[in-house]
């Protein structure tokens, strides 16, 4: 018998969720034994018409990550929804935009005008990617870069998600071993829609410092002298995403004196990310004067970068204007 | 086409729902483009509600609630403030007006003030322009145009 097939893809992504697969240490050999892998183009060579050419449904088990940037994360989005019989939205990208989508910012033109014309490049003869080019050997395509990024589930339907930037290796590991013990007929899938690979609270949840009362002052940022060790990060007046953000990663950034910055998206039940956060921080403010509120917000000198930060395409608005 | 503002406004069960109320039954007129939403207080208000409104084709949101030292719930009135604030500087920084969101303070006998700050606000948005979040066609890439593309 033929063994169950794998493919892993990124769309618009920074390749950190491929290495935080591989990361998974032995566990890579169960992969590579129990999964014939048809795509993951970081690890093994592979043409898009290999995948093409299989039937519908043919893969058990796709991770994507990585957003919907451009016409070809939308192909290969659409081409593995079909030939794959589970496809997780894998890490924050897919599921939610993450960095990436702070392009949404910016009209397209913004975005290749810095990409394109920025000090940092070298392009006297401003030259711009073409769609469509005519040389000597026929004409050259380039996917249509598209004006805004979309998260995978807004362009495919997405069976699970597994979020993180990137998801922490031990609980990929920890799904790995469910979807295994599930091909040995040994343990059922979860239900479909499920967020996989982390919990259902807050990151406040794991973090271990002290919490007392919120009263919040002035906002205080890194460059402000190092975090007291022991109290929460909110309290000292360090904008820190925990309450908004779903658990699983541990508390890894508050536990080492950093703010989380909100990697593992909206925790269960949040509709909207920032909002829920900016819900969390206004409450804290300890001033009921409207100028003096204000000067306390001055310490938040990017609210959309900061409350926004992972989850833009996620977001009720999706992009700015 | 004259644009008609199609706004959102969230009201407290306490004051400024009763308010609105007030006008009603006085015969006190303001302008039919603002749908009121009764929440228990201003505090409830959640800035998802606005977002949502506002995502779902709200051109602006009013929010009002008890005056300040009066809320019924004691002081959620002042996290409706301070929510208030923050949510308008993000907007900003996405590129949206602050001016969409407004706060007001309105006593259950301010009837006569509630609608004139309705009327207020509708012409503030009317000046503004239309927001139409969802009618936007970058939000459906397979909509952009082609040419855009430099």
């Amino acid at each position: 018998m033929s063994k169950p097939k794998f493919s892993m893809y990124w769309g618009a992504s920074c390749g950190g969720c491929d290495i935080a697969v591989l990361n998974i240490h032995e566990k890579i050999l169960e992969v590579d034994e129990t999964f014939e892998i048809v795509l993951w183009p970081v690890a093994v060579d592979a043409k898009y018409a290999d995948v093409e050419a299989l039937p519908d449904g043919d893969i058990t088990l796709t991770l994507f990550n990585g957003g919907i940037r451009n016409e070809e994360n939308e192909h290969m989005a659409r081409l593995l929804r079909r030939k794959s019989q589970i496809l997780v939205a894998f890490g924050s990208c897919a599921s939610e935009g993450c960095v990436p989508a702070l392009a949404n910012l910016y009209p397209r033109e913004r975005l290749f005008e810095t990409v394109y014309a920025g000090p940092t490049t070298e392009n006297p003869e401003g030259r711009r990617p073409l769609e469509r080019a005519a040389v000597p050997e026929g004409e050259l395509h380039l996917p249509k870069f598209y004006p805004t990024l979309r998260t995978l589930d807004e362009v495919v339907e997405v069976d699970y998600i597994i979020p993180g930037c990137p998801p922490e290796s031990h609980q990929i590991a920890a799904v790995l071993d469910v979807v295994f013990a599930a091909l040995r007929g040994e343990a059922e899938l979860p239900p479909k829609g499920s967020v996989l690979g982390a919990g259902i609270s807050t990151v406040c949840e794991e973090c271990p410092r002290k919490r007392d009362v919120k009263k919040i002052r002035a906002f205080r940022r890194i460059q402000d002298g190092p975090a007291d060790p022991e109290i929460c990060l909110l309290e000292q007046g360090i904008l820190c995403a925990g309450p908004a953000t779903r658990d699983g990663c541990g508390a890894l950034c508050p536990l080492a004196g950093a703010a989380c910055i909100g990697c593992y998206g909206p925790s269960e039940g949040v509709v909207d990310y920032g909002a829920r956060l900016m819900s969390a921080v206004a409450s804290v403010i300890d001033s009921r004067d409207p100028e003096e509120i204000e000067r306390i917000l001055d310490g938040i000198p990017d609210p959309a970068g900061a409350f926004y930060r992972f989850n833009l395409a996620g977001s009720l608005l999706r992009r700015g204007r | 086409m004259t644009f008609e503002p199609v706004l959102i406004g969230f009201t407290c069960n306490w004051c400024s729902y009763r308010a609105a109320d007030l006008a009603g039954t006085s015969r006190t007129k303001y302008p039919p483009n603002i749908r009121l939403v009764r929440l228990m207080c201003s505090g409830r208000l959640d800035p998802t509600f606005v977002l949502k409104a506002l995502a779902e084709g709200a051109d602006g949101v009013l929010i009002t609630g008890c005056h300040p030292g009066e809320c019924h719930y004691l002081e959620q009135n002042y996290k409706a403030l301070r929510r208030y604030h923050l949510l308008r500087r993000t907007l900003q920084s996405l590129g949206i007006e602050a001016e969409r969101v407004k706060l007001v303070w309105a006593s259950a006998s301010e009837g006569l003030q509630l609608a004139e700050a309705i009327r207020q606000f509708t012409e503030e948005i009317r000046a503004l322009g239309p927001l139409r979040w969802n009618a936007r066609p970058e939000l459906r890439s397979e909509d952009a145009p082609l040419e855009a593309v430099p």
